[in-house]
């Protein structure tokens, strides 16, 4: 299939296939997931096709798309949460750090450690606030408990959260606002301090207040973290993001530097969609 | 009585007449379930004061004993529950330790880890254990589980555990372990289906933040999926209980019905329901029938208290957040 937006001069970073990228380099110019040739399929229905591209380190890649044009399949591909779901198949690679997701070296589980995710539901376990931050690194042995109060104190105070809950730690995930829940699961991901954060329209079951605080947060947390972030809203993505990647019907079509996109479309299907004439 | 008149009156204004809900088939249909709503709890009141009253006799000859005193002598006319009562307890808990593994493998088997193609067909096999008639478990349980205990069974528990009280004494097959087990297969398909449902209902979301934090399956199972559904799940065990303690042919076919209580799991026992059925036909005087109604009370009571115990748990444990809750 096209992938003719990334020929046009706008993309970022065609992958290098001469050379592997180095590790824990500090800048964009290194990227920090690197896809090559990606093809996907719901059984006999193929959901992604041929993704080439690259995701920069330390950043906010947004992607934005219609509803069903596969930004959120093409997430799910990088923790590989996608290999839960039967019959589903790929093709082609997705390298993290340089080395391949699928390789038969990777650990779904390691990987998944290091790819934190957010979904689009706030998703609390039914655990006090306290537990749901402390899951992670109970659950992948990352801490002593005697540490696990720190811990959890850093990945909320990095979420925005810890102010308004220092007091009540001890009482249930759930009870708390949406927004706040959603915070909550971002400082549930950050506990495990991982690499890269994975965000499905994290904002899409809140209020505006809310969402700003979320957006203001993305642009905090790209300091240490690589994000990715799906998101319908966008203004959300013109906002927040430093690179953006419009999907359409499963392909790729344009990926660059978010004010390019958003102010010189190298796609008509991008201009249509970004200025909403369709979509 | 017609309904023609008032469709005439009605159709110049439909709307408001179903907002002022006067039509004669709602009324009808509103006053009837109400009648059959109101009728279910006063069938409840009439059971327990009939209860009471046939057991008023021996309520009155024996008093609060009655419960903690174990001779049983309809010749004497001198009535003791507290073999049956312990039979019932210790019958119903041995059931509950084998069956609530079983099923709650079954169920997260079911749920979490069988291929999509054996899902719906073990699940069906499972349930279909419930329609079994009791008698039919009883007659299988005598002619197959006690020949296989007293085989293979039997024998090592013994060499194992033959110096602890539990598995002291001979083994003549009708038994307290005999009794425990019929019961536990036949309140495995209960506890099964139920925590089945349970598990289902759990969001996919929550097996996803699991999994997104790098839990295994197993990981994902115990420390998200489970917890989340507790509440259900214990409402699961309950129910199984609830029927392991009233259940009567199977038990009175395989326990021995013996008026003893002994620690030893080889022993014949006796459970309330085992003899109610047992002697409800030979009870000759009045004072024999009307301890048979006591066990009877003694068994609504357990059961009520059981019930309700379960339900304060549940809304303990559950705060109002977990799935199941509101099913219980």
């Amino acid at each position: 299939m096209t992938t003719a937006g990334l020929t046009d001069g706008r993309t970022v970073g065609q992958p290098d296939r001469g050379r592997r990228p180095p590790v824990w380099p500090s800048d964009h110019s290194t990227p920090i997931i690197d896809v090559r040739a990606y093809n996907f399929w719901y059984g006999g229905t193929q959901a992604l096709f041929d993704l080439t591209f690259t995701i920069p380190r330390r950043a906010v890649t947004a992607l934005i798309g219609p509803s069903g044009c596969g930004k959120s399949t093409f997430l799910r591909s990088i923790n590989r949460l996608n290999e839960l779901i039967p019959r589903t198949r790929h093709t082609g690679d997705i390298l993290l750090e340089g080395v391949s997701v699928f390789s038969s070296g990777t650990d779904p589980v390691t990987l998944r450690r290091e790819v934190g995710m957010v979904f689009q539901q706030p998703n609390p376990f039914p655990k006090t606030i306290f537990d749901n931050v402390a899951y992670g690194p109970r659950l992948n042995g990352l801490a002593a408990e005697r540490d696990m109060p720190e811990r959890v104190e850093v990945a909320l105070r990095r979420a925005a959260l810890w102010d308004e809950v220092k007091d009540r730690l001890r009482t249930p995930g759930t009870s708390l606002s949406g927004g706040q829940q959603q915070r909550l699961c971002i400082a549930r991901a950050l506990a495990n301090e991982p690499e890269v954060l994975l965000m499905d329209e994290p904002c899409s079951a809140l209020d505006p207040a809310a969402t700003q605080r979320i957006e203001e947060l993305l642009v905090e947390l790209k300091q240490s973290y690589s994000i990715v972030i799906v998101t319908h809203n966008m203004q959300q993505a013109s906002r927040v993001s430093d690179f953006t990647g419009f999907f359409y019907l499963g392909c790729l079509i344009e990926f660059g530097d978010t004010k390019q996109v958003f102010t010189r479309p190298g796609d008509e299907r991008t201009e249509a969609y970004i200025t909403g004439r369709f979509g | 009585m017609t309904v023609l008149p008032l469709e005439r009156l009605a159709a110049p204004d439909p709307r408001r007449q179903v907002l002022r809900g006067v039509n004669a088939g709602e009324r009808a249909y509103r006053g009837i379930l109400t009648v059959l709503a109101v009728l279910l709890p006063l069938l409840l009141v009439a059971l327990v004061s009939e209860l009471v009253a046939s057991a008023w006799p021996a309520i009155r000859r024996f008093g609060l004993p009655f419960l903690w005193t174990s001779v049983w002598d309809p010749v004497a006319g001198v009535f003791g529950a507290a073999p049956m009562i312990f039979g019932t307890l210790a019958s119903s808990l041995i059931a509950l330790l084998l069956a609530v593994p079983l099923a709650l493998g079954v169920a997260i088997f079911l749920t979490e880890f069988a291929p999509a193609w054996l899902r719906q067909p073990v699940a069906f096999l499972v349930e279909l254990l419930a329609a079994i008639p009791s008698v039919v478990y009883g007659l299988w349980g005598i002619f197959v589980l006690i020949p296989f205990l007293r085989a293979y069974v039997v024998p090592p528990l013994r060499a194992a555990l033959g110096w602890t009280p539990f598995f002291d004494g001979v083994f003549y097959g009708n038994s307290l372990l005999a009794g425990g087990m019929i019961l536990a297969i036949m309140i495995v398909p209960y506890i099964a289906a139920v925590s089945r449902e349970v598990l289902l209902a759990v969001p996919p979301s929550q097996r996803e933040a699991a999994f997104g934090m790098g839990a295994t399956r197993w990981e994902a199972v115990w420390t998200a999926v489970v917890p989340y559904g507790r509440a259900g799940l214990i409402g699961a065990v309950i129910l199984g209980l609830g029927r392991a303690l009233g259940e009567t042919m199977a038990v009175t076919m395989l326990i021995g019905n013996r008026h003893d209580i002994g620690l030893s799991v080889l022993q014949p026992a006796y459970t309330m329901a085992a003899a109610i059925a047992n002697e409800f036909s030979e009870a000759t005087t009045d004072l024999y029938l009307s301890a048979l109604f006591e066990v009877g009370l003694v068994l609504f009571v357990i059961t009520v208290v059981v019930n309700a115990a379960a339900r304060l748990l549940i809304w303990r444990v559950a705060r109002g957040t977990a799935v199941g809750s509101r099913a219980l």
